[in-house]
């Protein structure tokens, strides 16, 4: 019975939502309590869950998803600039021309599979990048960024009658400006679509399609002569998290209304890779672990310097001080790469489930110490649906079972 | 296997319903107040009894401009110290007229925080962010580039934060993306066109045929511009002009085919380690010992600083090019500076130093002159302001784009350098008449002083 009611997906929502909406709150300890922030835990969030319905379900790693957040960035920003400064008509079209993009880089690149599907996805990244660095410079505005300007022609809003006169129009959700109360209505926004996205993401994964998605990764041949043309399963959830990535570029360029190409580099590519791995592949909550925790890495850790290390030190003596000093910060401010770098690779040998290998692990310890016995349900498990996991980790197949 | 859809589900009214609660319970907590409510508070305004108030260093410390970025974080660093009272005070000695007292700025003691621009335009504006919301910067200065200087300029007007450009070249940034919360010291490629006209035509005469290699960034587009704008205006002939990706490393491809097109001479529209790599290859590929036309091959780097001097080496002797100033000068300004400077770092400060240096020291003065950090009174402290003593002689801060005119340096590649700093000459001061143009040329519009 209780384990009915913890892998309900009312429960999990409420919880998951009750988490999110609450981030500005728990964050603050962590220094991480800033609009700015927030928007990207909560946008990279986004870009991770779906990345993970592509390689957490199917396996298919695909190295190219930075390609669908640019589209999505450049599609918003040029909706801001010809028709209106709502964010509503820019995510719909980012989504919707993300998706086109998947549909065709999909439809070639799942001819393969394996590591030649990777590196077709890592070529066609690399092509759009290009073109979007030099090539279609009319359109992307290359190194630079595409950005909005007084002078864009902006119809829909020219017919509603709102004339801009001074300075930069700000996007707004009809007519709540995205940037007001400090940024924080830019994050709420942000993480009303994240809860959305992570409903979306659970129903997928909890549906006989994910199943048939989970059947594809666990063996794809067998699946083939049992009857299945496996090829539409595996485009169209391609194609979602082709969406869900235009969904987070879209999102992006509606924070902050620029889009610069860099955002389609391998290397952007690469950091969901890493996100959904460090976080726990094929687990419904684990990417988005994983974007928090990349995203902290990136944003704090990169900014800390000597002097702040020295006040953190500050309640030892000033010879073990200063040593501290010297050993830790190789690690901080320009080298976060090392410590993010340190990080995954401690999780990858140690924990290959990700860090919600971790949190399974630390809540059968702790139901172990209140003597619940050996029955190994619980929150950490609901949450760790994917078949994959349960072959990695021996506990999950009872917990399923 | 489980079966998944035996556990209980939501329904879709349900989960409508669901929704709709979210969607009210998230527009509701704002316990952040509106920043900008009436009168004259504004965002990240410092207490009353605030002892200290900070100023946000942008700077590249990766990527092809992280030397730059380096150097700029040192000035400001020393800026900090000269404005707190400790140090020998530098340049804060010869500016004029200062209202710097050497106690911080209107009383209150400065400090600083640091980020990594990466030379990207989307981690910048990020690094910014995060210093404006979590910081409370009151002024953010740095960058080494104008893709940049333009991202984070624009997220600083739309904040009302204050930006003091770094080094950024771009005619654009006070150009058609000026903004009424930016403000540059450095010069740009239009200047430089127009410094280095004449020295070209004296030294290199009408009849050239040029070939361009470019920056593919605004930077590069509007060098690219105005230097072949005051080229052609001389009687040369543009062959053709190749952009080129920041951070390519490896040119070679780029530079094969000058070899064969007819050129008799290459302007290098690159900077730092992009210009450093370029020109290095071009000399390995010959192009300088070459005779095209009856004329020797000339290399002309447009905008050039010591730091990319020493990167390049021996290569870079010769070379003409522009700098908005050089350690070698001899005014009391840029003397106290060098002084104060190598004491603490044991090098003289580059181009980008002296800049950043400057305008940290233009903002804490504005603010003084003001009696307010409230940045539409800066603004209009800072517009139009006439100084002298900070190493260029007379200086305005132009009020129409925000943009400081003064003299820009025509140097030359040193042939003899005496020691591992000398490595420019200075061919010619260009007096800041010459290099003076319209506001209106390139369009844009600053925008509102309130936001």
């Amino acid at each position: 019975m209780i384990k009915k009611i913890l892998s309900s997906n009312l429960l999990i929502m409420l919880i998951f939502s009750a988490v999110v909406l609450s981030a500005p709150i728990w964050l603050a300890p962590f220094g991480a309590s800033y609009p700015d922030l927030l928007q990207k835990f909560a946008i990279f969030g986004i870009f991770a869950v779906g990345y993970n319905i592509l390689f957490g379900l199917t396996g298919y790693l695909s190295f190219g998803h930075a390609t669908f957040l640019g589209i999505g960035s450049y599609t918003a920003v040029w909706s801001f600039k010809l028709l209106t400064m709502n964010i509503v008509p820019a995510i719909v079209l980012a989504m919707i021309v993300s998706g086109l993009f998947a549909i065709v880089i999909g439809y070639l690149s799942l001819r393969r599979s394996g590591i030649y599907f990777s590196i077709l996805t890592l070529a066609f990244a690399q092509m759009a990048y290009s073109l979007a660095y030099s090539v279609l410079t009319p359109i992307t505005n290359g190194e630079t960024g595409l950005q909005v300007s007084q002078q864009d022609p902006r119809v829909l809003d020219a017919m509603a009658g709102i004339a801009v006169t001074d300075g930069i129009p700000s996007t707004n959700l009809f007519g709540a400006l995205i940037k007001s109360q400090g940024g924080y209505y830019g994050f709420y926004v942000a993480a009303v679509l994240l809860i959305i996205a992570f409903y979306i993401s659970l129903k997928i994964f909890r549906s006989p399609f994910g199943m048939k998605l989970r059947a594809i990764k666990s063996n794809q041949t067998r699946m083939k002569y049992t009857g299945f043309n496996t090829k539409p399963y595996l485009l169209t959830a391609f194609v979602i998290s082709g969406m869900y990535a235009g969904l987070a570029g879209g999102l992006l360029a509606s924070i902050d209304p620029l889009a610069g190409a860099e955002r389609m580099q391998w290397t952007a590519s690469g950091e969901v890779v890493l996100m959904t791995i460090l976080g726990g592949v094929g687990t419904l909550i684990g990417p988005l672990l994983g974007a928090t925790l990349i995203k902290y890495f990136e944003n704090i850790f990169s900014a800390l310097n000597d002097s702040e290390l020295h006040s953190m030190f500050s309640f030892m003596p000033d010879s073990i001080q200063n040593f501290m000093v010297t050993v830790v910060s190789p690690f901080v401010g320009e080298g976060w790469h090392l410590t993010l770098g340190l990080v995954f690779m401690i999780v990858v040998i140690f924990l290959p489930g990700g860090i919600m290998q971790g949190l399974t692990h630390l809540f059968n310890f702790v139901k172990r110490l209140f003597g619940m016995g050996d029955s190994k349900t619980g929150i950490a498990n609901t949450m760790n649906t994917s078949n994959h996991t349960s072959n990695k980790s021996p506990n999950n197949v009872k917990g399923e079972a | 296997m489980k079966n998944d859809n035996k556990t209980p589900t939501l329904d879709r009214r349900g989960f409508l319903k669901a929704s709709v609660a979210t969607g009210l319970a998230a527009s509701s907590p704002f316990f952040i107040q509106n920043a900008f409510a009436k009168g004259e508070t504004f965002r990240n305004m410092p207490k009353a009894d605030a002892k200290t108030i900070t100023l946000g260093f942008n700077v590249p410390q990766t990527g092809a401009y992280a030397d730059e970025g380096a150097d700029e974080l040192r000035a400001f660093k020393l800026a900090v110290k000269h404005l707190n009272g400790e140090g020998d005070g530098g340049m804060m000695n010869t500016f004029k007229p200062s209202a710097l007292k050497g106690n911080g700025v209107l009383g209150k003691k400065v400090a600083f925080v640091t980020g990594d621009t990466q030379t990207k335009s989307d981690a910048a504006r990020a690094s910014a962010k995060r210093m404006i919301e979590k910081d409370g910067v009151l002024m953010i200065s740095g960058g080494s580039s104008s893709g940049v200087a333009i991202a984070v300029q624009g997220l600083c007007q739309e904040m009302g934060t204050m930006f003091m450009a770094g080094l950024t070249h771009s005619n654009d940034t006070t150009g058609k993306d000026k903004r009424r919360y930016g403000f540059r010291h450095f010069f740009n490629a239009k200047m430089t066109g127009s410094a280095l006209g004449p020295v070209l035509k004296e030294e290199m005469g009408t009849e050239r045929k040029a070939y361009h290699l470019t920056s593919d960034y605004t930077w590069g587009w509007t060098q690219e511009e105005s230097i072949k704008e005051t080229t052609e205006a001389l009687g040369w002939k543009t062959v053709k002009t190749v952009k080129t990706p920041v951070g390519a490393g490896d040119f070679s491809q780029y530079i094969t085919p000058i070899l064969n097109s007819g050129a008799d001479t290459l302007i290098l529209n690159h900077y730092g380690k992009d210009m450093i790599n370029s020109l290095t290859q071009s000399v390995q590929f010959g192009l300088r010992d070459k005779q095209v036309n009856g004329k020797n091959f000339e290399i002309i780097v447009p905008l050039y600083s010591r730091l990319m001097a020493q990167g390049a080496g021996k290569n870079l002797q010769g070379i003409l090019g522009t700098t908005n100033w050089n350690w070698a000068l001899t005014d009391e300004g840029s003397k106290a500076f060098v002084k104060s400077f190598g004491k603490e770092y044991g090098n003289p400060p580059s181009q980008a130093a002296h800049t950043c240096y400057v305008q940290t020291l233009l903002y804490a003065n504005a603010c003084e002159v003001a009696g307010t950090f409230y940045p539409p009174e800066v603004i209009k402290a800072l517009e139009g302001f006439k100084f002298d003593g900070m190493g260029n002689g007379k200086t305005e801060y132009r009020a129409e784009d925000h943009q400081c005119f003064k003299d820009v340096l025509v140097v030359r590649g040193n042939e003899k350098p005496t020691s591992q700093f000398d490595l420019l000459k200075i061919v010619k001061q260009v007096p800041r008449k010459q290099v003076e143009y319209d506001a209106k040329i390139f369009g844009g519009d600053l925008g509102p002083y309130k936001v």
